[in-house]
């Protein structure tokens, strides 16, 4: 299978409005307001959002919203304003993949059916579970590589880093797979609709031990994520708080035949709480309902998504105006975007080149600026892994605390290594996998097959330097940097007229490890 | 000594000025760093009971059928426990009084996922905190390293820095050490920049640069290593030690004790690697003159449930042995005996020395640093120095 990724895959349903309305995904009691949605498009299409972008700026919210921007998707968004240019983004956005995964891994093997394994069937389905898991990162990198709605892949990945679950814990691949569609199709859409949801999502259920929260017999570990990660942040509920939410939820688990949710009412817990003030027989919707009418919750989404997009220091009085808006909407996550995005704080020079890429930034943003010709993502899901992003398997359920900690020795030198090897040219001498050695027990399929895997995927990627070069408006180096580098570069380059060695120079610059 | 007592001792004594003077000094002690830390993580969870064998205990040959060491076979230290006959190599250090056995090591409300019961390890965190850097990252930015050093840290194969994760130490991560000299020219000590995250990447590339210019390539030692993936790891630890400038610690590994099944002979060939892998260090280190200023601890994320399963393996677990060895190791056993006799309702062993006690051992007295700050609470260090 070799995929060319799409040099334009953008603005293929560009709308000029300047400012659509999204339907909400009707919740009672969160119905959105045409009024509200007009006022808010008033706030904000600010002043600064009418000039035209130019290419410095159409790279920058390229970048940052996509992974990438190439020559020809920089040429289309220079010309729109801010506002038209975000309109476009939102309008092009998918809520499913544009390819599926391997039928098996959407496969639930009943729990009946495992306990009746004997101990050698129960290891080997363990073996093809770990297996099955890797194939499912694959496809997630696959997919965001080759999606024509990579802005739906950049917002799942950082609901992933927010409702945080791991392969490591959950295991089957259904489970993950389904919670990934579920943070794919509310990426963009509506975050009330999506915590709803995440609270009742197999595989949040078993990352955070909600099946073993009964009555009599509470597991806090969800209710006290829930309002420490996903909703009003650390510091604004006490111990009693966490005790009381924990019993809001007892019941909810999922059923061991189907791995669907299932609410056990024998298991729950009918009686009275009192939560941040509140008393009433709560259940798990009633207090989720709760926290999202705390004005905290859109503040601390919003810190958040501040700090994916914008910059890593919160100007908390923009976050304030941009989390109104966003409670005002009902959680309409287009409307925090649109407003994160049309910000002067966004675009304002001390922002730019703030952010360090993530290792999924570096890989899948090299991969498609660059156009390159990829195959089994199998190399690529390890060499994330070993530059500290493991897909579906973020460290804890504070996921990955990114920025600066992305950079040490360690994984400094194999992203330059990665770099290096992608832009070698015509040498054709196979990459020694050793960096990249899966080291985690549990994940690495046998050593060998994996080696040769490894190195068959990595002789697949193809890049066509002069393809690309002929893109550039100028063709020269100048041109090449305001592409490639978010800053202009910390290193001198020289330039002999050797492209592939004037790209690589580039992207072994300090400056190409942000964005 | 509370700030207000010292004030008022000082005020009330004018004449021992000068001796306030020398509390101040000592305070400011610079960390003993050219004491060294080597850490050896047995990864997956190494099985202690089947370490350090409790040969005299009934309720162990009971518990483990198929497993159990037998009596004749263990290397007897004392009348109640003794090493796995694979450990013979541990049996010198032992009788030279340099090899300290630490029992019964673990924590309150044990985790028993690798994952994040090994996180609870390296960053030092009670069971329900999760932190966000390396415990010894907390300890560098409390007790700087001499930049002088080629680094503060060298972790030897793999990439994961485990204790010296997070922002700050000057880390180094190789598989081997002319290897890593030869990749450090991508690597490019440049001016420093403004500010930001682009001043943090330029720091780690002149972090680089400055640890390839000081860490020797292959040093020539009279010392034979292992021929095994783990004595290579030695051989690369022990040429970095060589090096002039010096680091504070250096941390290697071995896989493979996630033991669920058949696990007497592929536990046996871990630990006949890890006794001849320690005793290589030991004479690679006297080799260099750096016994004595060398301190070398193992830890894990857990230990193994104490009854066998069905597969002739063990299960995870919680507490378990580690070794502390060194020139000035004070030998001998300490920490409790696994009490088999008070298991909790998932039939594993309680703790009876926390980890951040060994952990406040090195601090305290290996470096000469107050651990209460960087462990983010008061631990016992243990008598295993003399």
């Amino acid at each position: 299978m070799v995929n060319r990724i799409p040099s334009s895959t953008l603005g293929l349903v560009a709308k000029s409005r300047a400012c659509r309305i999204r339907r909400s995904h009707g919740r009672g009691g969160l119905v959105s307001l045409a009024g509200v949605a007009l006022i808010l498009c008033l706030v904000t299409t600010t002043a600064g959002a009418a000039q035209v972008l130019g290419a410095d700026d159409a790279r920058h919210l390229l970048v940052r919203t996509t992974f990438a921007a190439t020559p020809a998707e920089i040429d289309k968004f220079s010309r729109l304003t801010r506002a038209e240019a975000v309109e476009r983004l939102l309008a092009s956005t998918r809520s499913d993949p544009s390819t599926r995964p391997d039928a098996a891994l959407d496969v639930w093997t009943p729990r009946s059916q495992i306990r009746a394994m004997s101990e050698e069937e129960r290891r080997a389905h363990i073996r093809r579970t770990n297996q099955q898991g890797q194939e499912l990162r694959g496809w997630w990198f696959n997919e965001m590589l080759v999606t024509p709605s990579p802005f739906t892949e950049r917002m799942t990945l950082v609901w992933h880093n927010h409702f945080v679950s791991s392969l490591q814990k959950v295991r089957p691949t259904r489970l993950m797979y389904r919670q990934n569609l579920l943070l794919r199709r509310h990426a963009l859409g509506n975050f009330a609709d999506m915590l709803h949801a995440i609270a009742r999502d197999p595989a949040m259920i078993v990352y955070l031990d909600s099946a073993s929260n009964r009555r009599g017999t509470p597991n806090e570990n969800f209710a006290r994520e829930l309002m420490e990660l996903f909703t009003i942040g650390e510091g604004h509920y006490t111990e009693q708080d966490v005790k009381e939410a924990a019993r809001a939820f007892t019941g909810f688990g999922i059923d061991g035949e189907t791995g669907e949710f299932v609410f056990r009412r024998a298991l729950h817990d009918g009686e009275v709480k009192t939560i941040l003030g509140r008393s009433g027989p709560f259940g798990g919707e009633e207090l989720i309902d709760i926290l999202l009418s705390d004005p905290r919750t859109s503040r601390f989404v919003v810190r958040k998504l501040w700090r994916e997009f914008v910059s890593p220091n919160p100007d908390e009085h923009e976050i304030g105006r941009i989390a109104a808006a966003f409670r005002s909407s009902r959680y309409d996550i287009a409307v925090a975007m649109r407003a994160l995005l049309t910000s002067e704080a966004f675009y304002a020079a001390a922002n730019r080149a703030a952010l360090v890429k993530s290792p999924i930034d570096l890989l899948v943003g090299t991969l498609r600026t660059f156009q390159f010709e990829v195959g089994d993502p199998f190399p690529l899901v390890v060499t994330a892994r070993g530059l500290g992003q493991d897909l579906m398997a973020p460290p804890n359920v504070k996921g990955w605390p990114g920025g600066e900690s992305w950079i040490n020795a360690s994984t400094l030198l194999a992203r330059k290594q990665v770099l290096e090897r992608l832009f070698r040219g015509a040498d054709p001498a196979p990459m020694r996998p050793e960096p990249m050695r899966a080291q985690q027990p549990g994940i690495a399929p046998q050593a060998s097959a994996a080696r040769s895997r490894f190195q068959k995927g990595m002789s697949e990627l193809r890049f066509d330097e002069n393809a690309w070069m002929a893109q550039l408006r100028g063709g020269t180096v100048t041109d090449a940097v305001r592409i490639i580098l978010p800053a202009p570069p910390a290193s001198s380059i020289a330039n002999d007229g050797d492209r592939i060695a004037m790209i690589r120079q580039l992207t072994l610059d300090p400056v190409y490890q942000l964005k | 000594m509370k700030r207000r007592d010292f004030l008022k001792a000082v005020g009330a004594a004018p004449v021992i000025a000068a001796g306030s003077t020398s509390v101040l000094a000592q305070h400011a002690a610079p960390p003993r760093y050219g004491n060294l830390l080597v850490l050896i993580e047995l990864k997956g969870g190494n099985d202690g009971l089947n370490t350090l064998v409790p040969y005299a205990d009934e309720a162990y040959y009971a518990l483990r059928p198929r497993l159990a060491i037998a009596r004749d076979q263990v290397l007897q230290l004392d009348q109640h426990v003794g090493l796995h006959p694979a450990l013979k190599d541990l049996l010198p250090l032992w009788q030279a009084r340099e090899l300290a056995i630490v029992q019964s090591v673990g924590y309150p409300a044990a985790n028993l996922s690798h994952f994040r019961s090994i996180e609870i390890w390296d960053t030092a965190s009670r069971s329900d905190e999760y932190l966000g850097e390396g415990w010894i990252t907390r300890v560098f930015a409390h007790a700087p390293v001499p930049r002088s050093f080629a680094a503060d840290g060298v972790v030897i194969g793999g990439q994961d820095l485990g204790p010296l994760s997070g922002i700050g130490p000057r880390v180094i991560a190789l598989a081997n050490s002319e290897q890593f000299r030869r990749q450090a020219r991508l690597a490019a000590p440049m001016e420093q920049a403004a500010g930001g995250a682009l001043s943090h990447i330029m720091r780690v590339e002149r972090n680089i640069a400055q640890a390839a210019d000081r860490i020797a390539g292959e040093h020539s030692f009279r010392t034979e290593f292992p021929r095994t993936a783990f004595g290579e790891s030695i051989r690369n630890a022990s040429n970095v030690i060589a090096s002039k400038s010096g680091v504070a610690v250096v941390r290697l590994s071995l896989n493979g004790f996630d033991t669920h099944s058949n696990q007497a002979p592929t536990h046996a060939r871990l630990l006949q690697t890890l006794g001849e892998g320690m005793s290589a260090l030991k004479s690679a280190l006297v080799e260099l003159g750096r016994w004595d200023s060398t301190l070398v601890m193992t830890y894990a994320e857990f230990g193994r449930r104490v009854k066998e399963n069905l597969s002739a393996g063990t299960d995870h677990g919680t507490a378990s042995v580690h070794f502390v060895m060194g020139g000035k190791i004070k030998g001998g056993l300490f920490g409790m005996r696994p009490a088999l006799d008070r298991l909790d309702g998932n039939g594993n062993l309680p703790f009876a020395v926390d980890f951040r006690d060994l952990y406040a051992t090195v601090l305290e007295r290996w470096w000469g640093i107050d651990s209460a700050g960087p462990l983010k609470a008061r631990f016992t260090p243990l008598g295993v120095l003399a």
